[in-house]
């Protein structure tokens, strides 16, 4: 074991950085157990943004102006802290998007249309969101790429037994996973995934959307060659995500969204592409948001993400703990010390929305529905489930809020 | 918003009416809330005028809502023609439903009028505001 020197963090005092929880929720106090599908903002990263606009806003990579100059500094600014919260080699690796979704869909596109055709496979996983399995589904089939996906078990763990069924099936050209699942909270073996793709001469793509806000992530010890996150779940605002990509990938690929700032050189004729990272950056990016994105990343790195994942995982024990004791739940993924702090679950034949309807009523917001998830969904046999989701303000005291909230929908409903 | 779960509707929810499937129905008709993945499919058998609801019944999973105003929905429905149901205003079931709806639930209380909809427009014919015509898109049995 190594000795941390940061001390545990502390919830009840890093709430009153979230002015959302100012607030009553049908007169009770907003217990947000829903980070899972976007996280509250702290007034460090507002006031970031607003200072920004007010002081420095102009557009970047454009101006000879002081204030341009201002405004592209604190973007690359942005840029570096991105870039150094994953470990990426340098921050010309490190694109800005509009959120993951788009980061996925860009290697998708730019990577897949050139590099996939009848032969070759595509594999995904069982526990993939939409944004990594319906590009890929849609591109294999587009490129004439088969497509396959690595299941589940009954514990919502990826079953790496079917490998070298699925090597034996094509030539493996793409493997996709996740890091984190946003739906049950599994925590995947990326590192093992990885070497399998490399070894059967595979690009390796993750999706850390929901691993990137509460696990460490290291591009380099992952050894993957895409990974896409978004700022919206990682306390920083909606409108920007990030893509890193190896350097010899990215320059090797043809762009994305074509049109202003990516270019090199502009003819009649022809036209070439800029340098990384503006050949993937068309068009004026979300500056301000990307100067959020850095506010967020400074704030999470204050707290230390790894006090943070040791905050949810202490919670998901809690919860797992406290709603086994409710009579007819489900609970679906792994043990907690391998998952992140999310807890899905159902409640005897009660539909989610009816639990999630009467638990607003109690100022408790879960999400309810199939969380982007339906091959996994699929799988469980269920159309959807409860999803109660945590994060570093999130305290015990709202878990056991929870609690009695169910119970109450078990009155109304059983 | 506890109003929600009101009495009536808890009622409905329970005790659904003509919960079940009629085989060889004389219309049917399947129906999914993309938002929530509810189904919920529809069967009707009409009198021998063949114009009159004589029997129908529902089936599929669903959030109480869409249950309980499904299953008033099969109350209201017998003894009126296809035509009438067709013109049927969709403000006369949330009438009888009774409670305020956001956008979201107004989806869940409206799928199973829009599918009995459907099944009457593919089994005679009748009208399908464009309202619902999404719904007939979607459904692909």
């Amino acid at each position: 074991m190594v000795a941390t020197a940061r001390p545990a963090l502390e919830a009840q005092r890093l709430r009153a950085d979230f002015p959302i929880f100012d607030q009553k929720i049908h007169g009770k106090p907003l217990a947000y157990l829903d980070s899972a599908v976007t996280a509250q903002k702290p007034r460090q990263m507002l006031d970031a943004m607003h200072t920004f606009y007010e002081t420095s806003y102009a557009n970047v990579h454009r101006g000879v102006y002081t204030l341009s100059e201002r405004a592209t500094a604190e973007f690359e600014r942005a840029r570096g802290l991105v870039a150094a919260f994953v470990n990426a080699p340098s921050p010309r690796e490190l694109i800005f998007t509009r959120q993951a979704t788009e980061a996925l869909n860009l290697v998708a596109y730019a990577w897949g249309l050139n590099n996939l055709g009848p032969g070759d496979l595509v594999v995904v996983t069982e526990l993939e969101h939409h944004s990594n399995f319906v590009p890929w589904q849609y591109m294999a089939k587009r490129t004439g790429a088969g497509f396959r996906m690595i299941n589940v078990n009954a514990d919502g763990e990826l079953d790496l037994g079917d490998l070298d069924a699925i090597a034996a099936e094509g030539q493996v050209k793409v493997v996709a996973n996740n890091l984190v699942s946003n739906a049950l909270g599994t925590i995947n073996p990326v590192e093992k995934l990885a070497e399998w793709g490399h070894e059967q001469g595979a690009i390796v793509v993750v999706d850390a959307a929901q691993a990137a806000p509460h696990h460490p992530v290291d591009v380099q010890a992952l050894g993957c060659d895409f990974l896409a996150f978004s700022a919206h779940k990682m306390c920083g605002p909606s409108g920007v995500g990030a893509l890193w990509g190896r350097r010899e990938l990215l320059e090797a690929m043809e762009p994305f969204n074509l049109g202003g700032h990516m270019i090199s050189k502009v003819r009649y004729e022809e036209t070439t592409w800029g340098e990384l990272p503006h050949k993937f950056e068309a068009g004026t990016s979300p500056i301000a948001e990307a100067v959020g994105f850095g506010a967020a990343i400074e704030y999470l790195n204050e707290i230390g993400v790894e006090a943070i994942e040791q905050h949810e995982q202490k919670l998901a024990a809690y919860a797992l703990e406290r709603l086994g004791e409710i009579p007819g739940i489900k609970l679906y993924g792994p043990p907690p010390d391998r998952r992140a702090g999310i807890v899905s679950f159902n409640l005897g034949e009660i539909h989610p929305h009816d639990v999630a309807q009467i638990l607003d009523s109690e100022g408790i917001a879960i999400r309810a529905g199939h969380h982007c998830c339906q091959p996994l969904m699929t799988r469980l046999g269920v159309a959807a489930t409860n999803r109660a989701s945590f994060y570093l303000y999130t305290i015990p005291e709202e878990i056991d809020r929870l609690v009695d909230g169910l119970h109450k929908v078990q009155k109304i409903l059983g | 918003m506890d109003d929600l779960y009101r009495e009536v509707i808890l009622d409905h929810y329970k005790n659904p009416r003509g919960h079940g499937v009629i085989e060889d129905a004389d219309a049917s008709a399947e129906g999914v809330n993309p938002l929530c993945g509810d189904e919920v499919s529809i069967y009707v058998q009409f009198a021998p005028d063949g114009e009159t609801v004589d029997e129908v019944k529902f089936s599929g999973r669903g959030c109480a809502i869409s249950q309980a105003s499904t299953s008033m929905l099969m109350e209201m429905v017998v003894g009126k023609t296809a035509q009438e149901i067709a013109e049927l205003p969709k403000e006369e079931l949330l009438e009888e439903v009774g409670i305020p709806l956001t956008p979201i639930r107004l989806k869940c209380a409206l799928l199973g009028l829009g599918v009995l909809k459907v099944a009457l427009h593919r089994a005679k014919g009748t009208p399908l505001p464009q309202e619902w015509a999404g719904l007939d898109e979607l459904e692909l049995k």
